[in-house]
C-alpha cells in the first residue's frame, strides 16, 4: 500500500490532469488532494462519492458487480473515479487534452496501491 | 415543504433536491421555525427545533469556553441515519439548518449543498425589520398556532 500523497503524485503526473482527489466513499469527504487552482475539491469529492454510489447501486440492481472504473465525459474534459477497496474512491479531473487511456492505467493501479 | 417566510422555498426546495436529504428545518437561533421538509406531525418539528437550538447553543458556549470561535457544523452519524446541525447569519439575525440524511446522500454531499443554500438565503434575505411587530404573551399561542398551520396546511 502506497501513501496518499505518492498516489496522488503518480495520478497527477499524466499529461493533461488537472488534479486527483482521495475520496472517503461513505461520507464523500476529501482524504488528499492534489488539484490546479480553480477546482474545488470538495465538490468534486461529494459529488463523485455521489455518483459512484448510484452507480454501484444501479449495476448491482442490474445483476452485475461493482464498476472497476468509471469514466465521465464532459465538453471540456472528463472526471475518471475508479473505487480502491470499500472505503475509498480515487478521482482524477482531466482536461480536454488529457491523455486518457494512460490517466485510466495510472488511476486504476493507484486504486490497487490504496486498497 | 413548508415555510412561513415563502423566500427561503425556492434555495430549500434546490437544497433537498441536491442534497437528497430526507429532514429539514430552517430555524432562528431561539427555535422559532422558518420551514420545514419532511415533519408530519407539528409536535415533532417544535422538539427537533427546541433540540437544534439548544445544542447550537451548547457548543456555542463551549467554543468560548475553549477560546476558539464557533464551531461550524456538527453531524451526528447513526447506523442508519445522520444528522447535521449548523448555524449561519443572514441580515435578519442568526438562523440554524438541521438536516437529517440517510445512505442516498453523504455528509460531504449535504455540506457542500448546505454552504450553497446559506450563500442563496444570504443573498435573497430581505433587510432585518426594525419596528415589526414585537410577540406578546397575549397573543403568543395564536402566533404560533398560525404559524404550524402555515409550516403545516392545516
Amino acid at each position: 500500500m502506497s501513501g496518499p500523497a505518492a498516489v496522488l503524485e503518480r495520478v497527477c503526473a499524466v499529461r493533461g490532469l488537472r488534479g486527483a482527489v482521495i475520496v472517503s466513499s461513505a461520507d464523500g469527504l476529501v482524504i488528499a488532494e492534489s488539484l490546479m487552482e480553480g477546482v474545488d475539491g470538495r465538490a468534486v469529492a461529494a459529488l463523485a462519492a455521489s455518483l459512484m454510489l448510484r452507480l454501484r447501486r444501479a449495476v448491482e440492481a442490474a445483476g452485475r458487480s461493482a464498476p472497476a472504473f468509471v469514466q465521465l465525459a464532459a465538453e471540456q474534459g472528463s472526471v475518471l473515479a475508479a473505487p480502491a477497496g470499500d472505503d475509498l474512491v480515487l478521482v482524477a479531473v482531466a482536461g480536454p487534452d488529457a491523455n486518457v487511456g494512460l490517466a485510466r492505467l495510472e488511476l486504476l493501479a493507484a486504486a490497487r496501491s490504496l486498497a | 415543504m413548508r415555510s412561513i417566510e415563502p423566500w427561503v422555498n425556492a434555495p430549500l426546495d434546490r437544497f433537498l433536491m441536491e442534497s437528497s436529504a430526507r429532514v429539514a428545518l430552517l430555524m432562528t437561533s431561539s427555535g422559532q421555525v422558518v420551514a420545514q421538509h419532511g415533519f408530519t406531525r407539528s409536535i415533532d418539528v417544535m422538539t427537533a427545533a427546541a433540540l437544534g437550538a439548544g445544542i447550537v447553543a451548547s457548543t456555542d458556549e463551549l467554543a468560548r469556553q475553549l477560546g476558539s470561535r464557533r464551531f461550524g457544523s456538527l453531524v451526528h452519524q447513526g447506523t442508519r441515519q445522520q444528522v447535521f446541525l449548523a448555524a449561519f447569519d443572514l441580515p435578519r439575525g442568526r438562523w440554524i439548518g438541521l438536516v437529517v440524511f440517510d445512505g442516498d446522500s453523504t455528509v460531504g454531499l449535504v455540506q457542500l449543498f448546505f454552504d450553497r443554500l446559506v450563500a442563496e438565503l444570504a443573498a435573497l434575505a430581505p433587510p432585518a425589520t426594525t419596528g415589526g411587530p414585537r410577540p406578546l404573551p397575549e397573543t403568543f399561542e395564536r402566533d404560533l398556532n398560525a404559524s404550524l398551520r402555515a409550516l403545516f396546511g392545516r
